[in-house]
């Protein structure tokens, strides 16, 4: 053979192995080194889809359903992956005009380019099922399945509380949350989201690129079904709470109603209220805003646990519990009382009578006989200084639960006011004694509670000493398995035997004291009225009561604003409460109708 | 296939048969792949689906190499000429009276199938070639010969540019393998690729730094040279030469070429990262490959090939869905099995006693070379994305039959 050309052929084979020799370098470092393109093909093919999980279902105390779901459909966008697509055709399913469109998408854009926005809120069914078919037209959109709230009855709205799209800062906080996932915002939504909300699964499903969906990656072998979110069995009984709202209609104010041996509250009631399915669906933000600007009902304000009254005269049966643990009266203190405690300057003034032992200041609230005991309490030469006395006392009305929070499951909840010895030092600039606070003997003057607290002081009395934190939630998940978080019984520091008097007190107040109109024939109930001073208005009528005095079932609380005296309003609606909460039928008919129909707004 | 007539192909190269069905199976079993969808029923000879007439295909190419391997050498060698003449005039025929697919009007259409008959022009223009080549010429006829040559190769690849069928055009550049293992001069080659390198230089910075690259180039020839002055003239002349054709890429590039084949040579010369524009075909074709790893996803497994993200996921990125299924493995075998191919027909041919069976053969190996380098190298991204198909593996009938009848005949010729 020629020799150049033998030459020429080893340099032939040469060059094309060294190129080849090239190439697979290439592909090694393409295929093996570079990771970029195995994220790219990820990001190209495989679409993570999010399984949202129902949320869970919210019953009753006797398994009535309040809140469930009914399926909606979003239609997001992104807008990096919008392509050119028929817009006439979106138009129409949509039932939008073209400027509309337009206008949409350049909102979306502005949001931003490459996180989704909700383009088109809940679409119905029927146009789901037409949008999903041409979806694949329209690259860039895609539909998102939501679960929205309904309402079987628009009762116990501030207690179940309602969702809302997740805010910016909740989803920096929870990455569990992507944009326009719904969040609990309040009541029970929000105490329980944890549970309600249940674990999103994914699905990979293999798209093309025109962005149609070719069925599940491999078979489904990475896909995590969603785990539904679990149901909630409220302590709500839903037949009370309705009843509550339809008595409390056209009135400011609150019921609480307490179980006392358990805590679990019956019904919780603010009104003015609003209907729940307001907050739900395409008008949820138009109506929220409206709620928010009716200044004068205020509907979303919940009265229950945030707003703080002077409690007024049920305020004593505390004060008489103090005075009596702390040793500066017994059920035969008697105290006389001349028409008012007179402070020298200043009378506090009572209805005029001689005087009364412990049982019948009860019966008749007598104002002169609780600042006396409440000045003796503070003033107990047992303490070093008027200081530690009213240290003392207000160690006990807190362990009774009253000036700070339960922080159960009520989100939102005001803490009240008893002002601390510093508090005082600083309003009195240091110089202070007995008589200079003696009017929150009576409930007046610097305390304030929530109707919450005032429940949970009756729930106190009505066990004779201990309680369980109020709150909202029976069991999670299973009627068998019971809310355990709130089951620890706090001691109210005042021994049983003090709670004796004042029961027969409050006996008397329903047979021959102030709450005897409101007597229930059947039950023995024990009661209290108050009327809370409102330097705004007509006085706030104030009623707790609990029944059977025996073996308790429900301890009461009503609030109703500017309703005046306790015994006209508060008085028949608490007993009202309890009389349909034991009995299950109410026959004080006509006090029922007028209750109902009264209008103290 | 040799053993089902012993007699009559008692000589065929058995290893050069194997690698053709592997290569032509592993086609196959991509193209199925491609088009697999586990919801879908499977019907081997389904029509609709590319495996389908793919299989039709493969069962014609084996009629059609039986057929080959029939025909008398002395025959092909008598005809060459013939052939390429004939050839020659149904490809320039196609230019009028063919039918337009995706903007090249390449395709002849038969009934329901076209037929792209620049795949036949190929193995036409080898046997012309190797004819011409080994035909005795005469002392004038030598020194015209190459002319003659780069005439016969120049004409299909002019006539598939009327086709506005760039990639085949290029594939008769292949010959000039051929032509460097029959003496062409290397100095030449090598001007070719300097020139290559300028063309570059110039559209990737711009036609200052070629000239520059040039005059650099000339001033270090200049002291090599030491004051003989023909050859000063000679560099003068070749540094002037190399300077004009730096102008004419820059003038060509800027005023000539359409935008989108300016944007094909940037996309592959890098300057342009727009991943959904021009590069986009390049840019999925690299992630399927670029996603397969070392062992691959697994054949039937891939995502980037199924799911259309790559385009002529079947044709010319079929190698796509090899890199993606079979990854770095797969790859590497590929392209083992293609050298092992083409160093068999080059040691084949130069057994040869014939000097035909051994030009044509040199033609073979540097086609399927040829293909093999363009095609792979334009889905790795180290070449411009050109048109053509891998060969034996592509779906397609007209490539598949144009391949087999360019080997076959080599396989014939080696036969006897």
């Amino acid at each position: 053979m020629n020799p150049l050309k033998e030459q020429r052929r080893i340099i032939i084979i040469a060059l094309m192995v060294a190129l080849m020799g090239i190439y697979l370098i290439r592909l090694f470092s393409m295929q093996v080194i570079d990771r970029k393109y195995k994220d790219l093909a990820r990001n190209n093919a495989i679409r993570e889809v999010v399984q949202q999980p129902p949320r869970g279902l919210i019953y009753d105390r006797n398994d009535s359903l309040l809140v469930y779901n009914e399926a909606a459909y979003d239609l997001m966008v992104i807008p990096k992956k919008v392509k050119e697509f028929d817009t006439t055709d979106l138009c129409n399913i949509l039932e939008i005009t073209k400027e509309e469109l337009i206008q949409r998408l350049e909102k979306a854009r502005k949001y931003s380019p490459l996180l989704p926005y909700i383009f088109a809120q809940q679409i119905g069914k029927e146009d789901y099922g037409y949008l999903q078919e041409k979806l694949y037209k329209f690259p860039g959109f895609y539909v998102q399945p939501r679960t929205l709230r309904a309402y079987p009855e628009p009762i116990a709205a501030h207690i179940l509380g309602y969702i809302g799209e997740v805010s910016e800062n909740q989803l920096k906080e929870d990455s569990y949350y992507q944009m326009g996932d719904y969040i609990g915002i309040s009541g029970i939504e929000k105490a329980y989201e944890e549970e309600l909300r249940g674990v999103k699964g994914k699905k990979m499903v293999l798209v093309d690129v025109h962005n149609r969906e070719h069925g599940s990656y491999r078979n489904g072998e990475f896909d995590v079904p969603a785990e539904p979110g679990s149901n909630l069995w409220c302590t709500i009984d839903m037949q009370l709470q309705r009843y509550g709202e339809k008595l409390m209609a056209n009135k400011k104010g609150s019921i609480v109603a307490i179980e006392p041996s358990t805590g679990e509250i019956l019904c919780i009631v603010s009104s003015p209220s609003y209907d729940p399915n307001l907050l739900v669906g395409k008008n949820r933000s138009r109506n929220y805003a409206k709620l928010l600007r009716d200044t004068v009902n205020v509907p979303l304000y919940n009265r229950a646990l945030k707003a703080i009254y002077p409690p007024g005269s049920t305020f004593k049966l505390a004060n008489g519990l103090i005075a009596q643990q702390e040793g500066v009266i017994n059920r035969y203190t008697y105290y006389s009382c001349g028409g008012g405690y007179n402070l020298g300057n200043h009378i506090v003034k009572c209805h005029s009578h001689a005087g009364s032992d412990l049982v019948d200041a009860v019966r008749c609230s007598c104002n002169a006989y609780f600042c006396r005991a409440f000045y003796n309490t503070v003033s107990n030469p047992k303490y070093k200084s008027v200081r530690d006395g009213y240290q003392a006392w207000k160690d006990h009305i807190n362990q009774l639960g009253i000036g700070q929070k339960f922080n159960t499951d009520l989100p939102y909840e005001s803490k009240g006011v008893i002002p601390t010895v510093e508090d005082l030092d600083r309003e009195y600039r240091g110089h202070w004694h007995g008589n200079s606070i003696v009017s929150m003997g009576i409930g007046q003057g610097q305390v304030a509670c929530t109707p919450i607290q005032m429940a949970n002081l009756i729930a106190v009395i009505a066990n004779r000493g201990y309680y369980y934190k109020p709150h909202v939630v029976k069991a999670i998940g299973s009627k068998d398995n019971p809310n355990t978080r709130y089951n620890q019984r706090m001691n109210s520091g005042i021994e049983p035997q003090y709670f004796e008097p004042i029961i027969d007190g409050m006996k008397l107040v329903m047979t021959s004291g102030t709450g005897r109109f409101a007597k229930i024939d059947d039950i023995e109930m024990a009661g209290k009225t108050g009327t809370a001073q409102n330097p705004h208005g007509r006085d706030h009528s104030v009623f707790a009561c609990f029944g059977p005095v025996d073996q308790p079932q429900i301890a009461v609380f009503v609030l109703v604003e500017n309703g005046g005296w306790g015994a006209s309003v508060a008085a028949p609606i608490a007993t009202l409460i309890a009389e349909y909460y034991i009995n299950r039928e109410v026959k004080r008919t006509d006090l029922e109708k007028r209750m109902m129909e009264l209008n103290t707004r | 296939m040799s053993n089902s007539q012993p007699t009559k192909f008692k000589g065929v190269d058995t290893q050069l048969i194997v690698y053709y069905i592997a290569l032509v199976v592993i086609g196959w079993l991509t193209i199925y792949s491609s088009a697999y969808d586990s919801s879908q029923p499977f019907h081997l000879f389904d029509l609709a689906q590319p495996y389908g007439r793919q299989l039709i295909w493969i069962i014609a190419a084996a009629v059609l190499a039986f057929v080959v391997l029939a025909i008398d050498t002395k025959l092909i060698q008598t005809y060459a000429y013939f052939v390429y003449a004939a050839f020659m005039l149904l490809i320039l025929s196609v230019v009028f009276i063919g039918t337009d697919i995706n903007g090249a009007k390449a395709w002849i259409k038969i009934g329901s199938f076209s037929i792209q008959p620049i795949e036949f022009a190929k193995f036409a223009t080898a046997l012309a070639i190797a004819k011409f080549f080994s035909s005795a010429k005469t002392e004038k006829e030598r020194k015209t010969q190459w002319i003659t040559a780069f005439i016969l190769i120049g004409i299909p690849a002019v006539i598939a540019l009327l086709q506005k069928d760039t990639g085949s055009a290029l594939v008769f550049a292949s010959f000039i393998i051929l032509f460097f293992r029959e003496g062409f001069n290397g100095w030449i080659l090598l001007a070719g690729i300097f020139a290559v390198i300028l063309f570059v230089l110039t559209i990737v910075t711009n036609e200052l730094y070629a000239v520059a690259l040039l005059t650099i180039m000339l001033i270090v020839a200049w002291y090599f040279t030491k004051g003989d002055k023909m050859k000063i003239i000679r560099n003068i002349a070749i540094y002037a030469g190399f300077v004009l054709f730096v102008f004419a890429v820059n003038f060509a590039y800027n005023e000539v070429l359409q935008s989108h084949q300016r944007q094909r040579i940037d996309t592959i010369l890098g300057k342009s990262v727009d991943p959904k524009g021009a590069d986009f075909n390049l840019n999925q074709s690299k992630i399927a490959i670029g996603s397969g790893g070392f062992f691959g996803k697994g054949y039937l497994h891939g995502t980037q090939t199924k799911l259309n993200f790559v385009p002529e996921q079947s044709t010319d990125f079929i190698f796509c869905g090899i890199g993606e299924e079979w990854g770095f493995v797969g790859c590497t075998a590929l392209i083992a099995l293609y050298l092992a191919l083409i160093i068999r027909l080059i040691i084949l041919s130069e057994k040869q006693r014939n000097p035909f069976s051994r030009i044509y053969g040199y033609c073979v190996a540097s086609i399927i070379f040829f293909h093999l380098a363009v095609n792979i190298g334009m889905t790795i991204g180290l070449v411009p994305i050109i048109g053509i198909p891998l060969p034996f593996i592509s779906y397609g009938g007209s490539s598949l039959w144009g391949f087999t009848t360019l080997l076959f005949i080599f396989i014939k010729l080696d036969d006897n």
